[in-house]
């Protein structure tokens, strides 16, 4: 459970990327953040791990007050936020292994993590992740060997291996094909569904996070202007959030892109397994 | 302005105005007169019978020089071996100083832009403003002759050269991968072992195998001020004006010098 009270941000810049943003999140619910770039997603989503400090106004973690926290409480609740990100930001050069390892850093000695010596309850996970993920193969690889659509899932099984009761996820799918993109925008919301986890997606394509997400919001210049179900997402309010456009057009558009998608037998069989978990 | 108007009103350009082109030949003539000014001074020293005599005396120079002395080398082997010592640990003592002033020098790493940070700078700068021959006669002069005289010499000079280099390379790391390593709750300390080491590594080993590379060229020289190593050999061969030596002492630099590029190319060349 997540609640966001009076959250704004004023840059340095003096611009005021969040202007009173109030919302809460129960357990297992996705939350797709949608808006314009630069309407303030991003800072929103770092604003709740303090990856960005807010300026006023809190956030709490089922009763904890994130905002109030001092450094060492901070890195505390930070291991119980997993986060996902835009360009995968994988340690490029460290094995797939020890990204996902990394993700038990808050809860291991520097001299642990340093010999690389993980509990082994910490290694169990990281394998049962990347075998829930469709990598098991790949754990000893460098992550820079990896695709794109895999390289995200091992950040999703990082993001995972904290054991986190939330997750924020920044433009999971921006450097993603179509296609790849439902599949990851899928594994995350089994995920959370089974693990009854809450989670904030930051998502630039419409479309993609109507099919997935339970609710959405939408920001425009730091505010919300629209929260509720994807099917209450009308034209009217995509225009009231993005501005004029012919939103009729763009939709039948993926429509003819979607039955493309169905199974296709010619697939190579990994690819169609990770689609089925 | 190059741009002006004719008399019938069209429009003319021209690349420069003749102002500038008047300032532009009185710069040259300025130069012009400069370089003969130096001239004079550079040569009203010159003894030209001595340099009209110079072909004559390189051909007897090197006329001595050969054929080399090859029987000296014997005597080279263990001063060769002082030399690849000098150089391999000062670049390792040059290491251990240099990756906490990297960090503390980088803008994205350093406790304080303010205070520390120009501390750091400064310990660079004076590092690599100081050849390692001035060191070398610095130390010979404070820690007496000898090879460990040219390991610290070694390693002062290497300092600055391998900091600057280091910090440079961190300031340029992606900036996502330490802030996913951070968003995990990673300590400082843990941040900088997993989000910052893994990236610099290339960069580090890189330097470190060039700076290796340049050291064994540079120690071969400081026996010159004292400071141990082959350049002992090649003061007291030129002293005595055995050219046969002092030939056979520039070959051998010159093969350990061949296997040490070679070594550092190949080393570097895994790295990256």
């Amino acid at each position: 459970m997540l609640r966001v009270e009076n959250l704004r941000k004023r840059y340095r810049t003096g611009d005021e990327a969040l202007k009173n943003v109030s919302f809460s999140v129960p357990a297992g619910e996705v939350v797709g953040l949608i808006g314009p770039s630069g309407a303030g997603k991003s800072t929103l989503i770092r604003c709740i791990n303090r990856l960005v400090e807010p300026t006023d106004g809190n956030v709490f973690l089922n009763d904890l007050n994130v905002t109030r926290l001092g450094r060492n409480d901070l890195k505390q609740a930070r291991r119980r936020i997993g986060m996902i990100f835009q360009e995968y930001a994988l340690v490029e050069r460290l094995s797939v292994m020890e990204n996902v390892l990394s993700g038990r850093l808050g809860y291991v000695s520097f001299w642990q993590s340093f010999t690389r010596r993980f509990p082994q309850a910490d290694i169990d996970k990281a394998f049962a992740l990347l075998d829930r993920v469709g990598l098991t193969d790949h754990a000893d690889k460098r992550a820079d060997a990896l695709s794109g659509g895999q390289r995200q899932r091992v950040g999703i099984a990082r993001a995972l291996e904290q054991d986190p009761e939330l997750l924020l996820v920044d433009e999971p799918t921006a450097s993603l094909d179509p296609k790849t993109s439902r599949q990851i925008m899928r594994l995350i919301c089994e995920i959370c569904a089974e693990r009854n986890l809450p989670a904030i997606i930051n998502i630039h394509d419409v479309v993609l996070a109507q099919s997935f997400v339970d609710r959405i919001i939408g920001l425009r210049a730091g505010e919300v202007v629209f929260d509720g179900a994807p099917d209450a997402l009308t034209e009217d309010v995509l225009s009231r959030i993005y501005g004029e456009e012919d939103w009729a057009v763009l939709r039948r558009q993926h429509d003819s892109d979607e039955s493309d998608d169905a199974a296709d037998p010619k697939k190579p069989v990994e690819e169609r397994l990770v689609e089925l978990v | 302005m190059p741009i002006s108007k004719s008399e019938t009103g069209v429009p003319v350009w021209q690349h420069r105005t003749s102002k500038a082109n008047l300032i532009l030949w009185v710069g040259w003539l300025a130069l012009v007169a400069l370089f003969v000014f130096c001239w004079q001074v550079m040569t009203q020293d010159t003894i030209w019978y001595f340099v009209y005599d110079a072909p004559r005396q390189a051909a007897d120079i090197t006329s001595r020089m050969f054929p080399p002395k090859w029987g000296y080398i014997s005597e080279l082997w263990w001063p060769l071996w002082d030399t690849l010592n000098i150089a391999t640990l000062g670049t390792l003592l040059a290491i251990i100083l240099s990756v906490p002033v990297a960090f503390l020098a980088a803008r994205n790493t350093t406790p304080s832009t303010r205070f520390v940070r120009p501390v750091a700078l400064f310990v660079i700068v004076s590092s690599r403003s100081i050849n390692a021959l001035i060191w070398g006669l610095l130390l010979v002069a404070v820690i007496g002759p000898g090879v460990f005289a040219g390991i610290i010499a070694i390693a002062l000079r290497s300092i600055g050269f391998i900091s600057k280099l280091l910090y440079e390379a961190i300031e340029e790391i992606d900036t996502t991968q330490v802030e996913a390593i951070n968003a995990t709750g990673a300590s400082g300390l843990q941040t900088l072992d997993y989000g910052i080491v893994p990236q610099i590594l290339p960069a580090f080993a890189g330097i470190t195998v060039f700076r290796w590379d340049i050291n064994i060229r540079e120690s071969t020289v400081l026996g010159l001020v004292g400071a141990g190593g082959i350049g002992l050999k090649l003061q007291a061969s030129i002293n005595v004006l055995a050219w046969g030596q002092v030939t056979t002492i520039f070959l051998v630099i010159l093969g350990t010098v061949l296997v040490s590029e070679w070594v550092s190319a190949k080393v570097r060349h895994s790295l990256i």
